[in-house]
C-alpha cells in the first residue's frame, strides 16, 4: 500500500460544501413540495433561497476551478474500460478482483464515474440551477409590466425541479455505497476528506502511470502537466 | 494574466452578491408608522352646528330639518339623491346581460329576497322619507335624511315599517344640532343589520364594529386609530367610494387596501410577489364573524308553521333564532375561516325573470374571474345558502309580498300563505305567477373586505401551501407550490429511490456475505 495524493483542498472543500448544500436543498425543497413538515414552510423557502443562492456562488468558484486547473477534462466521458468497470461492480467486486481503474490525481474517476458526473455538471445540476432560478425570478402575468419572468405558469417548471431532486435523492443513496467499494471499505472516504488515498500496488497498471507521490504544485494546470 | 482573470472573477462574484442582497433591501419601508399618525389624528368640526338659530327651534316634521340643513348646505341634497344611497340602484353592465339599470330595487337576494311590494319596511334603510312602494315620489329634496348619516348624537333612529321616517321618540332638534361627519354608528346602524339583524348578510360587519378591539378590526379598533367607515369609504359631493357586489357588477368605484397600504407593503419580496394574484384580504382576514354569528343558511321552505295559530320564533342556547314563522329556519356561524374564489372585480346576477335550472343550486351573484385573468386575484367570500320560493312552471325566482300591513293584503308575515304571497309580490314587480311554487337552493357570494386582524394573525405561509386540506384546497387554475403535485412524477421518483436503495441493500449484502466466506475459507 502506498499513499497517494488525489484530492486538491479546494476540491475537497468544494465537495464537503456541495454534499451539505445538497442535503440541506434536498430537505427545506421537499418540504416546500409539501412531502414532511420540518422547519416550517415560511423558514423552509427561506432558508432553500438562501442555500440556492450559495450554491450558485459555489458553482461559480468550482466552474473558475475546472478551467483554469483543467480539471473538466476528468469527467470527459470514454469507452475506455467503462465495460471493464460495470463488469467490476458486477462481478469482480465479489471475487476480490483488483478495481480495473487506477485512481491518480491525473486521472481520479473510473469511467462510470465520469459519465454519472458529467450528467450531473451537465444535465443536473444545471437543469436544478435554471428551474430554480425561473422559480425565484417568476412573476406573475400582469398588465403592461414586465416585472422579471412573464411565463403563465410554475406547473412545468416545479415539475422539472422535481424531477431533479428525485434523481438527485437517488443520486445520493448510491453514492453513499459507492464510498464503501474503495480498496478498503473506508479509503474512498479517507481520501475526500485528508485528500490522500491508500491504493494497493498494482503491477498491471492498466490506465495511466502514477505520475507521482507528491502532490503536483498547486500552480500547475493539468494540461500543463500533461504537456 | 491568469492573476488578473483571478481577479477580475473574484471581484465579480463579489458584486454580484452584493447586488444580490442590496435587490433584497430595496423595497420602500412601509409607511405605516405615516398612516397611524395620519389617522389618529381625530377631526375637529370646523362649526358647532348647536350655535345656528337655524337649528336652534323645535322641528317636528323631520323634512324641516332637512330645509334647514340645505338653507346653508345648498346643492347637498341634489348630490344624495344622485347616489345609490338614494337611488338604490345605479346603470350598470353585466357580463351576459348587458347594460342594465340595477341594485337593492329591483334585485333578489336569498336573504328577505326582494325590496318591491316590501318597500314600507325595507326603506327604513333608505336614506330619505316616505319610500312607501315602487310608485313613491323621488324628486323631492326635502325628503332627503340627513340626519341618518350625519347624527353625531346617537339619538337618531328610524321608525319600523314607517316608510323611512324617523323613529316618533326621537328628538330633531336635538339630533339636527349635533351633527357632523357620519360615524361608525350612522353607517353600522343600517349596514351591520342587513337582512334583518345583526351581522346576518354580512359576517365581517356587525355590531361589534361599534367597539371593536385590535383583534377583532385593527383598522376601527377604538384601542387604536379608531378609524371610522368614512376614512376608507370617502366621498366626492355624496358619492361614496364602494359598494357591494350583491347588487353591483363593475370593477369601478372600489375601496382598495392599496389606497393607502400600496401594492406591494411587505418587507419580504416573496410576499410582495403575492400580491399580484392574492388579495389582501385573504391573508389578513383570517376568520370573519368573530364576535356574533353571521347567516349561513336560510330555508324559507320551513316558514309559516304556526302554534295556536300564531307565528313563534325558537332560539338556541345562545340566544341566536333558529326559527321564525315569519321566516323559517336558520343555521349560523361563528368564527368562519372564509371560502376562497378567483375574483376580477366584475360580477353577474341572476335578474327578475330570467329562468333557470332548478335542478342545480342557482347562483344569485356570481363574482367573475380566473388565474388566466391578468385582474384576478384569490379573495375571501362568505357563501350563503338559501331555499327560496320560486314559480315551478315558469322557471323563475318569486319575489314574494313579505310585509303585512294588514291581514289580508297577501303580505306573508301577516298571512303565512305563500299563494297570496307570491301572487301580491308577482303583480308588484309585473311578472306572470303561474300559481304553483316551489322551493329551490340558492347562493350568493359575499366578498369579505372587514374585520383586518393585525399582521401577528395573518394567514400563515402553511394554511394554504400544504397537502391536507389548506385553505386554497378549492382554488383552481394553478399549480401552487406544496400544495400541488404531478403524481406521476411522485410515483415514478418514489419508485426510482426504492429500487436505488434496494439495489444498495442487495449488493452490500452479497458483498458482505461474500467477504465472510473468504475469510473462513482463507
Amino acid at each position: 500500500m502506498k499513499k497517494e495524493y488525489i484530492y486538491h483542498r479546494f476540491e475537497r472543500f468544494w465537495h464537503w460544501m456541495q454534499a451539505a448544500l445538497i442535503i440541506f436543498l434536498g430537505v427545506t425543497g421537499f418540504e416546500i413540495h409539501g412531502a414532511f413538515s420540518f422547519f416550517g414552510y415560511e423558514q423552509a423557502v427561506e432558508y432553500h433561497d438562501i442555500a440556492a443562492w450559495t450554491f450558485i456562488v459555489l458553482i461559480a468558484f468550482a466552474v473558475f476551478w475546472h478551467f483554469t486547473k483543467g480539471e473538466w477534462r476528468q469527467y470527459l466521458p470514454t469507452w475506455t474500460n467503462l465495460k471493464a468497470q460495470a463488469d467490476y461492480y458486477i462481478f469482480g467486486i465479489f471475487r476480490n478482483a483488483p478495481h480495473p481503474t487506477k485512481k491518480t490525481v491525473l486521472s481520479k474517476l473510473n469511467p462510470l464515474q465520469k459519465l454519472v458526473y458529467a450528467g450531473l455538471k451537465v444535465l443536473i445540476i444545471p437543469a436544478m440551477v435554471g428551474t430554480g432560478l425561473v422559480y425565484m425570478f417568476y412573476r406573475y402575468p400582469q398588465h403592461n409590466q414586465v416585472l422579471g419572468l412573464n411565463i403563465s405558469g410554475l406547473q412545468t417548471v416545479a415539475v422539472l425541479h422535481t424531477i431533479g431532486a428525485f434523481l438527485l435523492v437517488s443520486f445520493f443513496v448510491a453514492h453513499l455505497y459507492l464510498i464503501t467499494t474503495g480498496s478498503t471499505v473506508t479509503s474512498n472516504l479517507k481520501a475526500m476528506i485528508t485528500g490522500y488515498e491508500e491504493i494497493p500496488e498494482a503491477k498491471d497498471d492498466l490506465h495511466a502511470k502514477p505520475s507521482t507521490t507528491e502532490a503536483p504544485v498547486a500552480t500547475a494546470g493539468l494540461g500543463e502537466v500533461i504537456k | 494574466m491568469k492573476r488578473i482573470f483571478l481577479t477580475l472573477f473574484v471581484f465579480g462574484v463579489f458584486a454580484a452578491m452584493v447586488l444580490t442582497a442590496l435587490h433584497k433591501n430595496s423595497t420602500d419601508t412601509p409607511p405605516l408608522t405615516k398612516l397611524k399618525e395620519q389617522y389618529s389624528a381625530k377631526k375637529q368640526a370646523s362649526v358647532d352646528h348647536s350655535l345656528f338659530p337655524q337649528l336652534k327651534k323645535k322641528f317636528t316634521r323631520p323634512q324641516d330639518v332637512t330645509a334647514a340643513c340645505i338653507s346653508c348646505h345648498n346643492g347637498r341634497a341634489q348630490e344624495v339623491m344622485h347616489s345609490s344611497h338614494w337611488q338604490w340602484e345605479r346603470t350598470e353592465y353585466i357580463a351576459g346581460k348587458g347594460i342594465r339599470s340595477v341594485g337593492k330595487r329591483n334585485i333578489l337576494n336569498n336573504f328577505c329576497i326582494g325590496v318591491t311590494s316590501n318597500e314600507q319596511s325595507c326603506s327604513r334603510c333608505h336614506v330619505g322619507y316616505g319610500y312607501a312602494n315602487d310608485k313613491a315620489y323621488f324628486n323631492d329634496s326635502l325628503d332627503v335624511d340627513c340626519l341618518a348619516c350625519h347624527d353625531n348624537s346617537g339619538t337618531y333612529a328610524k321608525g319600523n315599517e314607517t316608510a323611512g321616517m324617523p323613529d316618533k321618540k326621537v328628538d330633531l332638534s336635538y339630533v339636527a344640532q349635533h351633527v357632523g361627519l357620519p360615524t361608525r354608528t350612522d353607517c353600522g346602524t343600517c349596514h351591520f343589520f342587513g337582512g334583518g339583524g345583526n351581522n346576518v348578510k354580512h359576517g365581517d360587519l356587525e355590531e361589534a364594529l361599534f367597539d371593536p378591539t385590535k383583534d377583532v378590526d385593527v383598522h376601527m379598533a377604538t384601542d387604536g386609530e379608531d378609524m371610522q367607515c368614512v376614512d376608507c369609504h370617502t366621498a366626492q359631493k355624496h358619492q361614496m367610494l364602494g359598494k357591494m357586489y350583491s347588487v353591483s357588477s363593475m370593477n369601478r368605484n372600489r375601496v382598495r387596501c392599496e389606497n393607502c397600504h400600496g401594492s406591494m407593503p411587505h418587507k419580504d419580496n416573496v410576499l410582495n410577489d403575492h400580491t399580484l394574484k392574492v388579495a389582501c384580504q385573504t391573508c389578513h382576514i383570517p376568520e370573519y364573524a368573530k364576535v356574533n354569528p353571521t347567516k349561513l343558511f336560510w330555508d324559507w321552505s320551513k316558514a309559516g308553521k304556526l302554534k295556536d295559530g300564531k307565528p313563534y320564533e325558537l332560539k338556541d342556547s345562545n340566544g341566536t333564532d333558529i326559527y321564525m314563522s315569519i321566516k323559517g329556519s336558520f343555521k349560523w356561524g361563528k368564527n368562519l375561516k372564509p371560502d376562497y374564489v378567483w375574483f376580477n372585480g366584475t360580477a353577474t346576477h341572476y335578474l327578475l325573470g330570467d329562468k333557470f335550472d332548478p335542478s342545480k343550486p342557482l347562483d344569485i351573484n356570481r363574482l367573475l374571474g380566473s388565474y388566466d385573468d391578468p385582474d384576478s386575484k384569490i379573495y375571501p367570500v362568505k357563501i350563503h345558502t338559501a331555499m327560496q320560493i320560486y314559480d315551478t312552471k315558469y322557471d323563475y325566482l318569486i319575489q314574494p309580498k313579505l310585509y303585512s300591513a294588514k291581514k289580508g293584503d297577501g303580505g306573508f308575515w301577516g298571512d303565512f300563505n305563500w299563494q297570496t304571497s307570491a301572487t301580491a309580490g308577482m303583480k308588484a314587480v309585473g311578472l306572470p305567477y303561474s300559481g304553483h311554487y316551489g322551493f329551490t337552493e340558492t347562493r350568493m357570494y359575499w366578498p369579505i373586505n372587514h374585520m383586518v386582524a393585525p399582521k401577528e394573525q395573518a394567514v400563515k405561509c402553511s394554511e394554504c401551501h400544504t397537502r391536507d386540506d389548506g385553505r386554497l384546497a378549492d382554488v383552481g387554475g394553478f399549480y401552487m407550490p406544496g400544495r400541488d403535485y404531478n403524481p406521476w412524477v411522485e410515483r415514478i421518483g418514489l419508485g426510482m429511490m426504492a429500487l436505488t436503495l434496494g439495489g444498495v441493500f442487495l449488493h452490500g449484502g452479497a458483498r458482505f456475505v461474500v467477504s465472510r466466506k473468504r475469510k473462513r475459507n482463507s
